[in-house]
């Protein structure tokens, strides 16, 4: 049944090379516009998810650090924010035209620091960026017709944290609309992937950026508290797990930072018997498995109708042994390596809960490599809503499959989580779609598709998934004060 | 022999009905000659409970619906005037204030009738993405919204802040001011002539500092709306409405109570975006993507 297909071509190696990139070897602080050496003279080392070799070792800043970054954003922002708004936004369309140019070194770079399939890092991450630079440059000088009746002004200082699994992409996201909308910026990327960060510093500096309008300060999260902790911080956008959200809001409460918060998901995806099924299987593969699970919208709930359980379930099976797992950088990978040892640790600790409660699970029967941090793509069947892997955000490449009969089930079942970040709907019904879409409390809902985004897109979530918008014309209010 | 006057027992307002607290306590606000319901925690639980259950369907009414039940509460206020005018004296406010304040709830209730089918043209978009797919976003309703009403202006003040929720298709639990909850209660009264169904807006009277905490820490409020400048309060409130990140907003009364009380952004601020995609067939394309 769900093994290879002997007719099936193995694939021949066919690795990006990583001759044309440049790295140093240790990156310091970009505060002000230079390169400043930590205070602490502390480094720590980033590596290679995928061999566990050290690739560069990165600045850890302290508070004193941050402190420095806050006071050149300070610094910097009553010049970028008085600068006219459509030169502001013609840096940033260089920006945006830089990174197309650089994608490739980008590219390899993200999946050297990450583990992320260059397929994914190439063609999805790189050019998306570019793309958020590209869309909000051209924001810079309309904003008024964004906000009708209201006067608006930029914030201030924004402290901004961003995760590992989208590093660069997750930058963009945060940079791009509060630069377009006048503010200076601290940004925090993730201690396991800094490296495009920090190349993204260096294409700043080659933009002829004013000093000290970008900061970039590498460290954990003793870094990021610093950053929101401090008093002169006007704005923090934080995109991680939910249980440091809400530190977060609590930290932040007695200010007046202006909080935007993307957080944790487990979405639903909710296949119905009159779907198109095997567009919806490869909607459910992409839903669950891109970027090694490591998406807090992955679709990692799915719901499949009763009356097509076996041919679902069948047809995924047989779709994950043909998943290529291994070398990031291979062209032909589907699914990279863990991002690191940690997330690789809770994912298995997700898979024994799963065997222990009593779930069948089938994983792919394809080898991995001996070094590095792997996960074989995974699917439970006969879940029930009272599993912890049901329930519990994994992160990883782990698909629960339930069942469900009528459409008030489904929905109910569906919305039976603290989360709401995203959903997936599967029927060939306009009609049945627009019912679940309108009835799924969640921010972004795919209809016959999944894991879609685009700059002009708002995403974000309902409930415990955060608040706030990033992208599109409802992202911009994010980095905005208004006088009303 | 003179006429024994029939007093009016001021009770709160949950699920459409007019029951006492639980508790069996109440109040004397200061200078006021009736007894106040002072609600207590499982009062608002009740109260969430009727929200909660009343919610989707006032959602789901038509916006064109929705905006006629307001233009209704407005309608039944005017004709209910002399009452509120009486309570606003009652409660200390001059002639010329209470007439002013009355007239400006009317109004302000017509003015949020008139947004409730037009908001959602106002901050809906077709976004378009670089990819085959059509994808819109559109507002709704954050869901129940847990209402701290102005302590100065007891009519006004409550009316904004119920009128932006459920113009938005929310449900609210509303806080009455607490030295001034006459108006609240006939508030109440009219919008259950008002065919706004029950459990859409909830009342309670009582202690803020007794109830804050528990306003914003019930795990099924979706958002939080406060209006007044106790810094110490909204400190309060943020804090401990972490537990499930609740929405908060806080508004400057003078925001509330003037001009810029009448703004679609009040509706928005308590909706949420959603964001849908699917795919587009390109005619003469090499086919769909999923």
């Amino acid at each position: 049944m769900a093994t290879k297909n002997k007719n099936t071509f193995e694939f021949a190696p066919a690795p990006e090379s990583t001759g044309h990139i440049q790295l140093r070897d240790q990156y310091d602080l970009f505060i002000g516009g230079k390169w400043i050496k930590p205070k602490s003279g502390k480094y720590f080392k980033t590596i290679n998810p995928a061999t566990e070799k050290q690739i560069a070792t990165v600045a850890d800043a302290s508070e004193k650090d941050v402190d420095l970054a806050v006071k050149a954003a300070r610094k910097a922002f009553k010049g970028w924010s008085q600068l006219p708004a459509r030169e502001r936004g013609k840096y940033l369309f260089r920006l945006a035209r830089l990174i197309q140019e650089k994608a490739r070194e980008l590219a390899v770079i993200e999946s050297l620091d990450g583990g992320k399939p260059i397929r994914e890092s190439r063609d999805i991450d790189i050019p998306l960026a570019a793309a958020h630079f590209f869309y909000h440059a051209g924001w810079a000088d309309k904003l008024d017709y964004a906000f009708p009746n209201r006067s608006v002004e930029p914030l201030g200082v924004a402290g901004q944290i961003i995760p590992w699994n989208f590093p660069l992409l997750m930058a963009a996201w945060k940079l791009a609309p509060a630069l377009a909308c006048g503010n200076t910026v601290v940004l925090k990327p993730a201690e396991t992937t800094p490296l495009t960060a920090l190349k993204l510093a260096e294409i700043i500096e080659e933009a002829g950026f004013p000093e000290g309008v970008v900061n970039i300060v590498t460290g954990a999260g003793k870094t990021g508290a610093a950053i929101v902790n401090h008093p002169d911080v006007n704005k923090i956008a934080f995109t991680g797990s939910t249980e440091v959200g809400k530190l977060i809001q609590r930290a932040t409460a007695a200010s007046d930072k202006k909080l935007t918060l993307e957080l944790g998901g487990k979405a639903a995806n909710i296949i119905f018997e009159d779907a198109a099924i095997n567009q919806a299987v490869e909607g459910v593969i992409n839903g669950i498995y891109f970027n090694q699970g490591h998406v807090c919208c992955a679709g990692s709930r799915l719901f499949v109708q009763e009356s097509v359980f076996d041919e679902v379930t069948t047809k995924l099976k047989a779709r994950i042994e043909n998943l290529v797992v291994g070398d990031p950088l291979d062209k032909n990978t589907d699914i990279g390596a863990i991002n690191s040892k940690g997330q690789l640790e809770t994912i298995n600790k997700y898979l024994e809960i799963g065997k222990d409660e009593g779930l069948e699970m089938f994983q792919s029967s394809c080898a991995v490599p001996k070094k590095g941090f792997w996960c074989k793509p995974t699917i439970f069947t006969g879940a029930a809503q009272s599993n912890r892997i049901v329930q519990e955000e994994i992160f990883g490449p782990v698909l629960a499959v339930q069942t469900f009969r009528t459409i008030s089930e489904v929905v109910q079942k569906a919305n039976n989580t603290p989360y709401g970040l995203s959903a997936g709907v599967w029927t060939d019904k306009g009609s049945k779609i627009f019912n679940l879409t309108s009835q799924l409390r969640a921010g972004v809902i795919w209809a016959n598709t999944f894991n879609k985004f685009d700059p002009t897109s708002p995403f974000g979530g309902y409930k415990e998934s955060g608040f706030g918008r990033e992208g599109g014309i409802h992202g911009l209010e994010a980095y905005l004060k208004f006088n009303d | 022999m003179a006429r024994l006057e029939i007093k009016k027992t001021y009770k709160i307002y949950i699920g459409g009905k007019f029951p006492r607290t639980e508790s069996g306590r109440f109040y004397n606000p200061k200078g006021i000659d009736v007894n106040v319901c002072l609600s207590s925690r499982k009062d608002f639980r009740n109260a969430v409970v009727a929200a909660r259950a009343a919610q989707s369907s006032w959602a789901g009414r038509s916006a064109y619906n929705r905006s006629q039940i307001l233009y209704r509460i407005a309608e039944i206020m005017e004709g209910r005037r002399a009452q509120f005018i009486e309570e606003l004296l009652q409660q200390g406010s001059t002639k010329k204030s209470a007439e002013d304040e009355v007239n400006a709830t009317i109004d302000r209730w017509v003015y949020y009738a008139g947004w409730c089918d037009k908001y959602q043209q106002l901050f809906s978009s077709v976004n378009p993405v670089a990819s085959s797919h059509f994808n819109f976003s559109q507002l709704e309703p954050m869901g129940v919204v847990a209402a701290i009403a102005s302590e100065s202006s007891s009519l006004l003040g409550l009316s904004t802040l119920i009128a932006t929720a459920i113009a938005g298709g929310n449900s609210v639990v509303a806080l009455a001011s607490e030295s001034k909850p006459l108006c609240s209660i006939t508030l109440a009264e009219v919008l259950n002539d008002s065919d706004v169904p029950g459990g859409v807006v909830n009342f309670l009277t009582g202690k803020a500092d007794e109830l804050l905490s528990h306003f914003s820490s019930h795990m099924d409020v979706n958002a939080l709306v406060y209006c007044g400048n106790d810094s110490k309060k909204i400190l309060k409130l943020k804090e401990t409405s972490a537990d499930n990140l609740k929405r908060i907003r806080a508004y400057a009364e003078e925001r509330i109570l003037g001009e810029k009380g009448e703004s679609p952004y009040l509706i928005s601020d308590l909706n949420e975006v959603k964001t849908t995609w699917h795919p587009v067939e390109k005619i003469g394309a090499a086919g769909s993507s999923y």
